[in-house]
Order: structure tokens, then C-alpha cells, then sequence
């Protein structure tokens, strides 16, 4: 707790605001995953948590750890940049997992795949082999 | 006064990522169907990366950094994996 006590008032009031936002922000984004419905609008709910929770309590601690060691510490911006990058790729890739997995169960709350090709990637026209077969015979041959 | 301050402002947000936690831990257990354990699992590391962080702020260690890197990195290589034996019902192919 001494080193707490060390900072000067100037920076703690910046870093418990950063601090009270972050987490106030994840709390939020938590509780909307508890409560909200349905599966595609509770997928909505925790980037809130990514995006402004964990980049308030990350610029809270870059704050902190800057003033109290009087050098510039910003390794906590690795943290950040890393779960911007990541969260959309794996929300995308679990919706469409999900929405894979209604479809094929036949479920009413999601539309149904188009039956015309091309609309979609998940139907395709030609089986692989065909179309290579197709684009060049010469190798189909051998 | 500034020590004051910190000190309730870091119990603040200790208490809102915990229970943030305990949501998405129920969440987790109470389903009703994969997609939605998978993502509660996702939202519960997210949570104890950012309680850590916090948690190296209280203890004035930089040490605490790394252990939520770690976390964050494996939470997204599990979520990854599971999202794709959810489409596949396999992970390698």
C-alpha cells in the first residue's frame, strides 16, 4: 500500500476515473450477456467489455505505472491492441458456427439458406473435384 | 487523500470484474446451448485478464502484465478451437 501513496493527486484522480469506467463498462457488458435473450443478441453484450472496459482499466494502468516509476511504461498497450485484433475474429467465427448450427437443426428463429448458389458460401454449386476436372482435363486424366 | 482514492476506486472495479465474472460463469454453467457456454467461457477470460491487470495495480508489481497476456492469448486460442469443433465437429482436419 506505500507505493499507492506515492502517487500524487493530480494522477490518481485520472487513473480511479479510467479505473471506475473500465470496470464499470465490463460489469455492464457481463450483465447484458446474463440477461438478454436470445443467443444472436447476447453475442452483442461483451464487447463492451473488450473495447472500452479493457481499454479503460489498460490506460488506468499505463497512467499508473508511468507516474510512479517517473519513465514511460506503456506495455500494457500489447493487451490492448491484442484483444482489439482478436474479439471480432472470434465472435464472427462463434456466429457463424451458431448460425451453422440452427440452420442445420432446420430452427425457425434464424431465415433459411437461399437454394440458389452463389448466395451464399456455405452452398456449393460443384464438387471440387469436378470443377478441377472441368478447368483442366489434361491433369484429370492421369 | 490520492491513496485514499486509489484505494477504493481499485476495490470498486475488483468487486465489478468479480461479479462480471460470476455473470459469465453462469452464463457458462446454465447454457441453454454450446454456442452460448463457448462464448460465456470467452467473456469469463476476457473478465480475469482485466481483474489481473487490476490486481498489478494494487500491488504495485508489473510481474501481474504478463500473467493476463498468457491469458489472453490462450482464451483466444480456446475460443478459436471450439468455434470451429462447433462448425466442424472437429478442430484438425
Amino acid at each position: 500500500m506505500s507505493e499507492i501513496a506515492d502517487l500524487p493527486l493530480w494522477a490518481a484522480i485520472p487513473v480511479a476515473v479510467f479505473l471506475l469506467i473500465g470496470s464499470g463498462l465490463a460489469l455492464i457488458g457481463s450483465f447484458g450477456f446474463y440477461r438478454l435473450p436470445n443467443f444472436y443478441d447476447r453475442i452483442h453484450a461483451p464487447t463492451l467489455g473488450t473495447s472500452w472496459g479493457a481499454g479503460g482499466i489498460i490506460i488506468a494502468s499505463m497512467i499508473f505505472f508511468t507516474v510512479l516509476d517517473t519513465r514511460l511504461v506503456i506495455h500494457e498497450i500489447l493487451l490492448g491492441v491484442f484483444v482489439t485484433i482478436t474479439t471480432p475474429v472470434t465472435l464472427m467465427l462463434l456466429g457463424r458456427a451458431a448460425l451453422y448450427r440452427d440452420r442445420s437443426e432446420g430452427s425457425k428463429e434464424v431465415p433459411a439458406m437461399d437454394p440458389s448458389p452463389g448466395v451464399l458460401d456455405e452452398a456449393e454449386p460443384v464438387t471440387s473435384e469436378e470443377e478441377d476436372a472441368a478447368r483442366n482435363p489434361d491433369r484429370a486424366s492421369e | 487523500m490520492s491513496a485514499l482514492i486509489l484505494t477504493w476506486a481499485i476495490t470498486i472495479a475488483q468487486l465489478a470484474l468479480a461479479v462480471a465474472m460470476v455473470l459469465a460463469l453462469t452464463r457458462m454453467i446454465r447454457g441453454p446451448r454450446a454456442q452460448d457456454r463457448v462464448l460465456g467461457l470467452d467473456t469469463l477470460y476476457v473478465n480475469s485478464m482485466l481483474q489481473l491487470v487490476v490486481y498489478g495495480m494494487r500491488s504495485g508489481h508489473v510481474l501481474y502484465f504478463e500473467v493476463a497476456l498468457i491469458i489472453g492469448i490462450l482464451g483466444f486460442v480456446a475460443t478459436v478451437a471450439l468455434a470451429k469443433f462447433l462448425m466442424r465437429g472437429e478442430v484438425i482436419e
